[in-house]
């Protein structure tokens, strides 16, 4: 093909959506079942329980220091199947592109999807092209559904989840969040900070080995630390305590987020997961974590209560307790 | 740090072996979001009460002001730039967050130098920035203003709202039944506003005064400054926060201020209107002025009947005893400043009342 | 309204801008508030402009009310 952008011709369904087709995602995607072109994949799945996920993805800009839209449509889908307690085996990814977009810039998404599937051990087997009139669509929406399997004896459920249990983060959390604001038009400040994204299958592997000592999986995206856990506080029908100082947030996050009045504990994170496990395995289940490089810094931040229930409470640096709202309206730079 | 720790923990045992009953007050937006932060409430004795002022400068703006820059928004050649604090702030029937999504250009911005940055890249829009802040942000804003004159921007123009602190103090501490015993003033107003208006207040009103950072540790500190002039019978003005505070302040900016902007008389939400508390553009600006540029009349507050944030930010009553608490006024449909603030004395209180038998959690 | 954190000047331009730096953040600020102000030193951010240099020897302050403290007895 020798359009340099993707016109509404590629996506009429004629020679040059095939050629789309041809060119930019089979080239990158080759595999046994994208290759048949059938209308959908056929799929044998191993025995149990199959775990299925769907996540649509808007950011902008698309592409943003640690990754680009198109390795964030993987992971993030990827990450949901894990915390469901499945092995992701599959992904069908749909692109609905705004006419104008660059083939180049394209290229270099469907690449970046391909490196992270790989890595994450899935395989993209089925998808769908659309193109939109420009000023429809901000550059490229992508939504990614995933197939996975839950191995016998995963039950991972909010409702398992006891008073006395460990509530565990992976690693440092505001990274994301931070990464992406500052790349926002109109704020004048550059940080070292990049994207978390990174598929956590390797997170799920481990926790396998715990078994039902491991009580719920959930991994704080949008809203941050704070609503994921407000969340299954609320699920859960049981209260979570925290500790401030325990929570680990890198000093070049905080600093930011002090000048420009936002709190690391509501910005989205894309390579955490928050694991909530027993007392007695969760010192363990850390120094399993550890080992994997993007959890070096994972943590156990505080305990499971039965009262209050369904709030969040965090402790300050005085010792005393305050409730960790969830998120109201948006979250932005304040003065004040 | 062992020893910050036991700092603390001093401080802590100094402001629990107070038996007198204190009220102190703190008028700072971000002294509201530190104290509440920091949990420091919930650990003092009942006989010292944390109150908090009319101190933060988004949710003191009137409901007509807001109402006044939803219609500038909603213009399709303006591009309003603001402070994400503003987005919520509730005018009589709507807000900028929801005038946006009706199609107004509302930006974000965390600085005024990226209102004039955006007019200087898109010079076919009217850019106009809107200006909220007591005399820590009026400043920035002035620079920006001399900024856009020197250079011709002419797409660029300033709504502001700006407001000063001490006749806010002034009409608080002039009501016969206000109920507080000290004041821990705003740190970072300080900078530019130097001690003085706090030496005239503590002098005139007989209330100790301490300027106070916004640490947990700078809070304990201010707090037991504050005990201990209370308790030998004085009533001065001084700095805790010294490590950033001159008591002279920062005569460059407040001459700034004083080229640039004039004082006038402006609505308080919650507080009414107070002389000379409100800065507008001085004359030799108006070209710069978005009230004079859009012509903007000022709109009528249609205020809430039964909203007690006067009361309560006077210390006189507690959000429980105000009729719209938890009913027709909530955090995420806020009627007065004390619940507009994430961390005002209404909103702080509400997340602290156990949720509601809808949801199904146990109280 | 307050908001304000602690940046290290580290170069400053003719225009009166600056870059600053908070742990780790490279920041444009203006430096009109404080022409006064050295590259090196610290200042006081909010809203995008420098407000004031921060005396570092009073950093410490904090210390010095726990000994007063001390020597009133409690």
């Amino acid at each position: 093909m020798k359009e340099e952008r993707i016109l509404l011709a590629h996506g009429s369904g004629g020679l040059m959506s095939q050629q789309l087709i041809d060119e930019v995602f089979k080239k990158a995607w080759s595999n046994v079942f994208l290759d048949d072109m059938l209308d959908g994949a056929l799929l044998e799945l191993p025995a149990g329980k199959v775990a299925v996920s769907t996540d649509s993805f808007v950011i902008t800009p698309l592409f943003f220091p640690g990754g680009d839209i198109g390795k964030l449509s993987i992971c993030g889908t990827v990450n949901d199947l894990v915390a469901c307690g499945a092995r992701p085996l599959y992904l069908s990814t749909a692109f609905i592109i705004e006419e104008g977009l660059p083939v180049g810039d394209l290229e270099k998404i469907v690449a970046s999807m391909a490196d992270t599937a790989a890595q994450a051990g899935v395989k993209l087997v089925t998808g769908d092209t659309k193109v939109v009139e420009r000023g429809s669509a901000d550059g490229l929406f992508i939504n990614t559904t995933g197939i996975g399997v839950i191995p016998e004896g995963i039950h991972y459920h909010p409702q398992r989840i006891q008073a006395g249990d460990r509530v565990i983060v992976t690693g440092n959390v505001g990274d994301h969040g931070l990464a992406i604001l500052a790349r926002r038009e109109g704020l004048s400040f550059q940080t070292p900070v990049i994207s978390d994204c990174a598929p956590l299958y390797e997170i799920g592997k481990k926790m396998e080995g715990f078994g039902g000592e491991v009580r719920c999986l959930r991994d704080p995206t949008r809203g941050g630390l704070a609503t994921v856990l407000n969340e299954l506080a609320q699920q859960s029908a049981l209260g979570i305590h925290v500790r401030e100082e325990d929570i680990p947030v890198s000093p070049v996050v905080r600093g930011a987020c002090d000048m420009l009045g936002m709190d690391p504990l509501y910005m989205a994170n894309e390579g955490k997961m928050v694991i909530f496990v027993s007392s007695q395995a969760a010192p363990e289940v850390v120094k399993e974590l550890r080992q994997i490089p993007e959890c070096a810094q994972a943590s156990i931040i505080g305990e499971v209560v039965s009262e209050p229930r369904g709030l969040v409470l965090i402790e300050t640096e005085l010792g005393a307790d305050r409730i960790l709202a969830t998120l109201e309206g948006e979250h932005v730079p304040r003065i004040c | 740090m062992a020893s910050e720790r036991e700092y603390k923990e001093t401080l802590l045992k100094e402001i629990l072996s107070e038996t007198l009953p204190v009220a102190l007050m703190e008028v700072c937006g971000t002294h509201t979001m530190a104290i509440a932060r920091s949990g420091i409430r919930s650990l003092l004795p009942a006989n010292l009460k944390l109150l908090s002022g009319p101190g933060c400068p988004v949710c003191v703006t009137a409901q007509g002001d807001i109402d006044t820059v939803i219609e500038l928004a909603e213009r399709p050649e303006v591009t309003l730039v603001t402070f994400g604090d503003m987005l919520r702030v509730p005018g009589s029937e709507s807000s900028l967050q929801e005038a946006r999504s009706r199609g107004a250009d509302i930006r974000v911005a965390y600085s005024p130098l990226d209102a004039l940055e955006i007019a200087r890249h898109n010079p076919e829009r009217q850019v106009v920035f809107l200006g909220i802040g007591f005399e820590t942000t009026a400043p920035a804003v002035a620079v920006c203003i001399d900024q856009a004159r020197e250079e011709g921007i002419a797409n660029f123009s300033v709504l502001s709202l700006h407001k000063v602190v001490p006749p806010a103090l002034e009409a608080l501490f002039s009501d016969p039944e206000i109920r507080v015993d000290g004041l821990i003033c705003p740190g970072h107003v300080s900078i530019v506003t130097g001690l003085e208006p706090y030496q005239e207040l503590a002098g005139r009103y007989g209330k100790p005064c301490v300027v106070t950072g916004f640490e947990a540790v700078d809070i304990l500190e201010g707090i037991v400054m504050l005990l201990r002039q209370l308790r030998q019978g004085e009533a001065r003005a001084e700095i805790q926060y010294q490590r950033v505070v001159r008591s002279q302040g920062n005569p460059i900016a407040r001459e700034l201020i004083d080229r640039v902007f004039q004082t006038s008389e402006v609505r308080w939400r919650g507080l009414g209107t107070i002389p000379d508390s409100g800065l507008q553009l001085r004359p030799a600006y108006r070209h710069l002025d978005a009230y004079q540029r859009f012509n903007l009349q000022p709109k009528e507050d249609r205020p809430i009947k039964g909203c007690a944030c006067g009361d309560v930010l006077m210390g006189k009553v507690t959000p429980h005893q105000c009729k719209l608490f938890g009913k027709a006024c909530t955090p995420l449909n806020p009627v007065g400043p004390c619940m507009v603030s994430h961390e005002g004395a209404c909103a702080a209180y509400y997340r602290y009342t156990p949720i509601s038998a809808e949801s199904g959690v146990k109280e | 309204m307050c908001l304000g954190v602690p940046a290290r000047v580290m170069e400053i331009f003719a225009d009166k801008t600056a870059h600053a730096d908070v742990d780790g953040n490279k920041v444009k600020i203006s430096v009109k508030l404080t022409p006064q102000v050295k590259v090196g030193e610290y200042v006081l951010v909010h809203a995008g402009f420098a407000m004031d240099v921060i005396d570092e020897s009073l950093a410490h302050e904090t210390m010095s009310l726990l000994k007063e403290i001390q020597a009133y007895g409690q």
